[in-house]
C-alpha cells in the first residue's frame, strides 16, 4: 500500500536520515521526500512529507519504530489512488446528467474524480468542464478513460485526453 | 546530368516547381505539362519562367486542344509529376495518370494524397513490376522529409509510436484561440481570410485531411493495411474557447494530434491535452512529428506542413532522388 505521512524531525545534522532510516528498517520503500523549509516550529524542529510503499502488516511496526526513536508523525495517510489525469468534457453536460456521468467513474471503486472545473458561457451553449481523475494504478487509468470515453460517445460528449509522450 | 519531368497540374505546388526551376539550375527539363483546361508538349524542353509568365497572363499552361491525358500518355519524360488537386473520394483522374506513366516504365512522383491513400499498395506493385520509382514525400508534412527519413535513414529502426500535427490550418486556428483568447469561429475566418483555410474547410476542421496522412503514414512506410475507416478521427470543429482556458490552468494547450502506435493497432486522429512546452506544441500552420524508435530513440521534426516553395521542396527532393539513382533517367 501506499502511505503519505508527515513528520517532524530536529533542526540538527543527520536527523533526516535518522528518520528516514525506520522506513527501511520496517521493510518500506521510500518513493518521495519533500522537505519543508517553511515548517516553522518554534521547538526548533523541521517538517518532511514522505510517500513509502509498505506492506499493510508492516505499517505499525514502523510506526512503533517512529514513536521509539523520538521522531512525531503529524499527519498520516493512504494514498490509495496516486495516479492522476485530467480531461476535458465538452457538451450539453448538466443536461446529459453530469452526476451521472461522475459517478460511473466514482462506482467502479478503483477510480474517483476528484476535482472538477466547470465553464457555461451561456443558457443552451454546450459548456466545458475539466475533470482530474485519480486511479489506483496506470492499468485503472486506462479503464476509467475508457469508461468515460463511452459514456461520453452515449451523451454526444467530446472528451479530450491528455497526450501521454 | 538532366532529368525530363511532365507536370501535370499548375496549381500553388506546380507554381512552386516552376520557380525553383526559373531560380537555379536543377538539372531537370520540362518536355510536357498540363492544367485542368489545356497541355502542351515540348521535348526539346519548355521554359519555366515563360509558362509562368504564360499561365499568370492568360490562365492557360498550354494549347486547349491537348489535354492532361494526352501529355501523361505521349510526351517524352522520365518522371511524370503529378501534383494537381487531391480527390479523396476517388482519387482521380491523378491515379489513371498514374498507371499510365508507370505502364509506359516511367518514374511518378506526386504531392497528391488521393492515389496514395487509396491506391498505395497496387500502385507500388505496379512500379515494382516496371523497375521505376514512386514517391510521394510531399503527401505528408508538406517540406518535412517524414517519408525519406523512415524509409531510408531509419530503416533498421521499429517504430513504436508516432504522433503528428499534421494540418497546418486547424494547428493555426488552434494556435489563435490560445494566443489571442479568439473563438473558433473568429480563428476560422481570420485563416480564411489569410487563404489559411478553404471557403468549405470541411476537410481541414473535421480531420480527415490530417487522418490522410496517417494512413499514407502506416501503409507506405509503416507496413499496415488501412484505409480512413480504420482511423478513429475527431475534428476540431466543436471546440470551445473555454476548453482552451481549462487546459491552461494546468500550463497545457489543446492540438490536433494524429496517433499511432502499430504494436496496439491504434490509429487515432483527436485534440489532446498537451503541455504547453511540448515539442509537438508548434505554433501557427507549422506541422510537427515525434516518432519514438527502438534503435534510434525519440526525434523531433517540425517545419511547413504546405505552401508553393515548401511543398516543391519535397516534389524536387523525389525528382533528384531519381536522377541520381537511375543516373539519367530510364
Amino acid at each position: 500500500m501506499q502511505v503519505s505521512m508527515k513528520l517532524e524531525i530536529r533542526d540538527t545534522p543527520g536527523q533526516l536520515v535518522a528518520a528516514l532510516m525506520p522506513i527501511s528498517d520496517a521493510g518500506g520503500n521510500i518513493k518521495t521526500v519533500i522537505h519543508e523549509h517553511d515548517f516553522s516550529s518554534d521547538k526548533g524542529s523541521l517538517g518532511v512529507e514522505v510517500v513509502i510503499e509498505i506492506p499493510p502488516e508492516r505499517l505499525d511496526a514502523l510506526l512503533k519504530l517512529f514513536q521509539e526513536r523520538g521522531i512525531t508523525v503529524i499527519r498520516f495517510g493512504e494514498e490509495r489512488m496516486h495516479y492522476q489525469q485530467s480531461v476535458i468534457l465538452i457538451g450539453h453536460l448538466i443536461h446529459t446528467n453530469l452526476g451521472d456521468t461522475v459517478d460511473r467513474i466514482d462506482s467502479t471503486g478503483f477510480a474517483e474524480v476528484t476535482r472538477m472545473s466547470l465553464a457555461m458561457p451561456a443558457i443552451h451553449e454546450r459548456s466545458s468542464a475539466k475533470c482530474t481523475i485519480k486511479a489506483l494504478s496506470r492499468e485503472h487509468m486506462d479503464q476509467a478513460i475508457e469508461i468515460l470515453r463511452d459514456v461520453s460517445k452515449q451523451k454526444d460528449i467530446l472528451m479530450i485526453e491528455p497526450l501521454e509522450f | 546530368m538532366t532529368i525530363r519531368i511532365a507536370l501535370i497540374g499548375t496549381g500553388a505546388v506546380g507554381r512552386g516547381i516552376l520557380e525553383a526551376m526559373t531560380r537555379k539550375d536543377l538539372g531537370i527539363v520540362l518536355t510536357g505539362v498540363a492544367d485542368s483546361r489545356s497541355g502542351l508538349i515540348q521535348p526539346d524542353g519548355i521554359s519555366p519562367f515563360d509558362l509562368l509568365t504564360r499561365k499568370r497572363e492568360t490562365g492557360l499552361c498550354g494549347d486547349v486542344s491537348i489535354t492532361a491525358d494526352d501529355v501523361v500518355r505521349t510526351a517524352p519524360y522520365d518522371v511524370l509529376v503529378e501534383v494537381s488537386p487531391t480527390d479523396a473520394a476517388t482519387g482521380e483522374p491523378a491515379t489513371s495518370y498514374i498507371r499510365t506513366a508507370l505502364s509506359r516504365g516511367c518514374h511518378v512522383v506526386t504531392s497528391n494524397k488521393g492515389p496514395v491513400a487509396l491506391h498505395y499498395h497496387e500502385l507500388r506493385q505496379e512500379a515494382d513490376k516496371a523497375g521505376v520509382s514512386f514517391r510521394f514525400e510531399a503527401t505528408v508534412a508538406g517540406a518535412i522529409p517524414i517519408l525519406h527519413t523512415l524509409l531510408e535513414s531509419l530503416g533498421g529502426n521499429e517504430v513504436q509510436a508516432l504522433y503528428g500535427v499534421l494540418n497546418g490550418t486547424c494547428n493555426y486556428i488552434l494556435t489563435r484561440m490560445a494566443e489571442e483568447g479568439l473563438s473558433y469561429k473568429q480563428a476560422l475566418d481570420e485563416a480564411r481570410a489569410l487563404g489559411y483555410a478553404e471557403a468549405d474547410p470541411t476537410y481541414d476542421v473535421k480531420g480527415i485531411d490530417a487522418a490522410i496522412k496517417l494512413v499514407i503514414l502506416a501503409n507506405t512506410v509503416l507496413n499496415q493495411r488501412i484505409t480512413l475507416e480504420d482511423i478513429d478521427i475527431t475534428g476540431i470543429d466543436l471546440l470551445t474557447e473555454e476548453a482552451i482556458r481549462l487546459a491552461e490552468e494546468q500550463d497545457a494547450t489543446i492540438r490536433l494530434i494524429g496517433e499511432i502506435i502499430p504494436g496496439k493497432n491504434l490509429y487515432r486522429l483527436s485534440p489532446r491535452i498537451i503541455p504547453r512546452h511540448h515539442p509537438l506544441v508548434v505554433h501557427g500552420s507549422l506541422n510537427a512529428i515525434i516518432l519514438r524508435t527502438d534503435l534510434a530513440g525519440d526525434l523531433v521534426f517540425s517545419g511547413k506542413g504546405a505552401g508553393s516553395l515548401e511543398t516543391a521542396s519535397a516534389v524536387l527532393g523525389d525528382i533528384l532522388s531519381i536522377r541520381d539513382r537511375y543516373a539519367g533517367g530510364n
